[in-house]
């Protein structure tokens, strides 16, 4: 019960026979051992299963693998670069302390990314919409939103943009 | 892996037709939201079954508006796509605001509006907007096309008047159920996302030169099987001047023609309180906008 579908992850093409039964979640972790994409409530209700197609979040447990065929797709693997050197939003995640047990990380990072690409000059509830779709169950969200808001301050002041300038929490 | 016997990409309507006829057990998926979740629960008629994407066929696709004023909204427009289109902000700015409440950003990026609707679930953010909007659904078969007003579409629980083989196409409302109406949609919920409404309401309303009410429309969501119109009080308003003895009289009626039920998410007495107060407010936030 295989189709051959071709896609782009993470900036590679691939040419991939799936299963048809096959969620885009089990063909990245199970077949391609990307397991940086996390499994959790695996009903589109948690985000922890986040991934980018096309310029806009899915929960990958809720989308067939066979829907990927045409689409371009990045996963939290495809966002260090080459060397290892971490994205941004990734390294803002580290310096702000977003990160407790982690779980729900991948997701956040890839919504986090995708949002910052869309809307480079945020609002803090407009931060908070954007990842209303990941929960997380350790750290009270406001570190991770506080990291998004750097992310956001750091890219305007090198692009000599008045930055707007956030609340942070206490 | 899903139980599921195989998957077609669907590239045209009449492919739709021809598998169906062929198998009519095939099951139709669009962004996979709803049906996904039931075939993953096991649930009769989601499993041991072929599905038919459906997602890339062209005449489901874009909202538009024809020569006469009329909206048509393509059943595959997903709730993002409804929420940013220029046509929905300007003409029917309930619609977005609702289907903005959907899930989460993940949801709203693949979920559709057609699906919210052949879902047949009462508590479907787009639904009660759709109602009052008196919109008309373009179900279109092998055997042609017919237009069905939505409130005759909702049957019961889960359950709505689309047979194997039927496709809904696309959603129209017309200008005279849109012109001169201001409107306000309440989901009210535990959270803000990844939620579904404990009850929810939108309100239309037009009103008057002489500051009466000229129309009113009020629809709830889980405040019945289906979503429900409120024909008593709608017929009382007309005519009437906002004030609280109104805005009183108006929930009254409500609580008459709604029946509402318990449920883990909130107590039947918990709904009957609100579907008595949200009316009001909804009322009261849609002529606010206005200013």
């Amino acid at each position: 019960m295989n189709q051959t579908i071709e896609f782009t992850l993470n900036g590679e093409t691939m040419h991939y026979s799936v299963d048809v039964r096959q969620s885009l979640l089990e063909l990245l972790r199970d077949e391609l051992a990307l397991t940086g994409t996390k499994e959790g409530c695996g009903v589109g209700e948690c985000g922890a299963c986040t991934v980018i197609v096309d310029g806009e979040t899915v929960d990958s447990c809720i989308y067939l693998a066979v829907w990927a065929d045409g689409k371009t797709l990045t996963t939290v693997e495809g966002l260090a670069a080459e060397d290892g050197s971490l994205s941004d939003v990734q390294t803002a995640y580290v310096q702000d302390g977003a990160v407790q047990c982690g779980f729900c990380i991948p997701g956040m990072v890839l919504s986090s990314t995708q949002f910052l690409e869309d809307n480079p000059t945020p609002t803090r509830p407009e931060i908070k919409r954007a990842l209303s779709g990941n929960m997380c169950r350790c750290t009270g969200y406001q570190k991770i939103v506080d990291a998004v808001a750097d992310v956001a301050e750091k890219r305007q002041e090198n692009a000599d943009i008045a930055p707007v300038k956030f609340t942070r929490h206490a | 892996m899903y139980d599921i016997t195989g998957y077609h990409e669907a590239d045209s309507l009449a492919t739709i037709f021809k598998i169906i006829k062929a198998d009519p057990k095939a099951k139709v998926i669009a962004g996979g939201t709803d049906v996904l979740v039931k075939a993953r629960e096991r649930k009769q008629d989601f499993i041991a079954t072929q599905l038919i994407g459906i997602t890339r066929i062209p005449e489901m696709q874009g909202i538009t508006m024809a020569e006469d004023g009329t909206l048509s909204i393509g059943a595959l427009s997903t709730f993002k796509q409804v929420e940013k289109d220029p046509l929905v902000q300007q003409y029917i700015p309930m619609l977005g605001e609702a289907v903005a409440l959907v899930g989460g950003p993940q949801t709203r990026h693949v979920g559709t509006i057609g699906g919210n609707i052949c879902n047949g679930a009462t508590s479907a953010d787009s639904a009660p907007t759709l109602f009052t909007y008196n919109a008309i659904l373009e179900i279109h078969s092998e055997a042609g096309v017919k237009n069905v007003p939505i409130a005759d579409f909702y049957k019961g629980a889960g359950w709505v008047d689309l047979e194997p083989g039927e496709i809904l196409v696309r959603i129209k409302i017309a200008k005279a159920d849109y012109e001169g109406y201001l409107g306000h949609y309440t989901k009210f919920a535990q959270r803000k996302a990844l939620d579904i409404a404990n009850l929810s309401c939108a309100t239309l309303i037009k009103m008057a030169p002489d500051q009466t009410i000229a129309d009113l429309r009020i629809c709830f969501g889980v405040a019945a099987p289906t979503p429900i119109r409120m024909p008593q009080a709608e017929a009382f308003a007309k005519g009437q001047a906002i004030n609280d003895a109104t805005l009183k009289t108006i929930g009254k009626y409500c609580l008459a023609d709604t029946n509402t039920r318990n449920s883990w998410r909130a107590s039947k007495e918990y709904r009957d309180h609100l579907v008595q107060i949200i009316p009001a407010r909804n009322i009261l936030a849609a002529l606010k906008e206005d200013q």
